[in-house]
């Protein structure tokens, strides 16, 4: 997968828990939690759904480092499964 | 014959209007089963049946709104034989419903949850067989997507077709490639929502003399034992901390029963259960605080699980009548928002709610020498009519000394 392919996924499963937001007008770089208001359970579910569809395991003490677009898409591109 | 009748979910509701049977007449229904949606100032609520038997007559038209208390339906309990001379009962509906009826169009609560979900005179894409049990949510999505429920497995209770499968089905059918086309905000009536949220704490901060108590807690050993436990877990099976805080106030609730139970004409009912209202907030504003049914008494896998289900359908306006009447007692966080403490105002006929705040590491001390620790604000409003704070402040401790083990949790 491309980085292009994993923004997609992963604006798209935000979208899924926060479905009123423009994803295309949400910083890159700004923290999620805060940018388009999503809380813990929230963010399990985005975490969960993204391991369903991408295969890749996100350790919890990763979670850090997924909490802008940008950081999500680093990290999973980083950790993708080999095509 | 037993009467299902439209449920009171709340001290200030009195009225609802009916939006959507689950069932049929001649389908046969257990205590519990979800089998009618009703519309009331807290979003469309899903019914739950009080009584096993079968459904014998529907006696109020979909799109009709009445008073609190009036029979929407007759059923058949067990034991009970039909009488010999009753017409077949497979009309849709009574001929002579007991109350005037509101034409749709001119009902007195319009909302945007109506005119989706109302849809006796508007199916467009999405009509089920007949009686096939489908939330509102569900329905609302076909409709936008022009899906036919019939080709729609349902995997909610009694094989009712949930917002999720409809989904499901979207990705099955490939979805029309519409992709700016954004999935609506919730089936949730935010005005009316903040109406009932004014009436209930207006009522609140008049009739209920509040009392305050603070507890700092520290619960480091909840966040090691937490991180410990996920590390092996997928994410769909982790918990949060918020888990652990419910499941102690819920034990602690039932040791200290003055802050369990409902203050209903003049006088406090303990109550034996413990159900724990869980305050959800709903996007765009708006909250909620449906319960988590005999918390106390449930593993801390399966309260995670039941708060992931009730978080997601209540902002999916999929709330069960249930859930709003039962709430014993209050739980709710804004710690994510940063607060550190929080004073919540009782939600009626309650007597308590606890607050928790933001966890924090703050210099502490253990065992005689200063370390960081991870320190939570517990607080708690109690209703003085029915405790003091000196029992307050043991409840408080008994939830703080309850967060010291959470194996044991």
């Amino acid at each position: 997968m491309s980085d292009i392919d994993i923004r997609k996924v992963v604006q798209e499963e935000l979208n899924n828990i926060a479905p009123e937001v423009d994803m295309a007008s949400v910083d890159p770089a700004a923290d999620l939690r805060e940018a388009i208001d999503i809380d813990s359970m929230d963010f399990l579910n985005f975490i969960t759904a993204i391991h369903h569809r991408l295969g890749i395991d996100i350790p919890e003490i990763d979670y850090p480092k997924l909490v802008t677009l940008n950081g999500a898409v680093a990290y999973l591109m980083a950790h993708r499964k080999p095509a | 014959m037993a009467e299902f009748r439209m449920p009171s979910l709340g001290a200030d509701m009195e009225a609802g209007t009916l939006v959507q049977w689950l069932v049929k007449p001649g389908d046969r229904v257990k205590h519990g089963d979800i089998i009618a949606v009703v519309e009331t100032q807290k979003g469309a609520i899903e019914i739950e049946s009080f009584q096993t038997g079968q459904i014998e007559k529907f006696l109020v038209d979909v799109g009709t709104k009445v008073p609190v208390g009036t029979p929407l339906a007759e059923i058949r309990t067990e034991g009970e034989t039909k009488p010999a001379a009753a017409p077949a009962a497979a009309l849709p509906k009574a001929p002579a419903a007991p109350k005037p009826k509101v034409p749709p169009a001119s009902a007195a609560a319009p909302s945007p949850v109506q005119a989706p979900v109302r849809a006796p005179a508007t199916p467009p894409a999405a009509p089920a067989a007949p009686g096939a049990r489908v939330s509102p949510a569900a329905r609302r999505l076909a409709e936008q997507r022009g899906i036919d429920l019939s080709t729609v497995s349902g995997t909610g209770p009694q094989g009712a077709i949930t917002y999720a499968d409809v989904e499901a089905r979207l990705g099955v059918a490939g979805a029309p490639a519409a992709a700016p086309e954004r999935k609506r905000a919730p089936a949730l009536n935010l005005d009316a929502m903040r109406t009932a949220i004014a009436a209930a704490m207006a009522r609140s901060k008049r009739e209920i003399p509040h009392y305050y108590l603070e507890h700092q807690v520290d619960v480091t050993a909840c966040e090691q034992w937490l991180a410990q436990k996920n590390a092996a877990l997928p994410p769909d099976a982790r918990l949060l901390i918020g888990v652990l805080a419910l499941k102690a106030v819920a034990l602690a609730a039932r040791r200290y029963p003055a802050f369990n139970g409902f203050y209903r004409d003049n006088k406090f009912e303990p109550s034996q259960a413990v159900h724990t209202g869980v305050a959800i907030a709903i996007r765009g504003g708006g909250l909620t605080a449906p319960a988590l049914h005999d918390a106390d008494k449930l593993t801390l896998d399966d309260l995670m699980g039941r708060m992931r289900d009730l978080i997601q359908r209540t902002r999916a306006g999929r709330i069960r009548s249930s859930e709003i009447a039962d709430p014993t007692i209050t739980v709710s966080s804004l710690g994510e928002r940063g607060v550190e403490a929080l004073y919540g105002i009782i939600y009626p006929p309650q007597v308590a709610i606890i607050g928790f705040g933001k966890v924090v590491v703050r210099p502490w001390i253990v065992d005689g020498a200063i370390g960081p620790r991870s320190v939570v604000t517990i607080t708690l409003s109690a209703d003085h009519r029915v405790s003091d704070g000196h029992a307050g402040a043991l409840f408080l401790a008994e939830i703080g000394r309850l967060l010291q083990e959470p194996d044991k949790l």
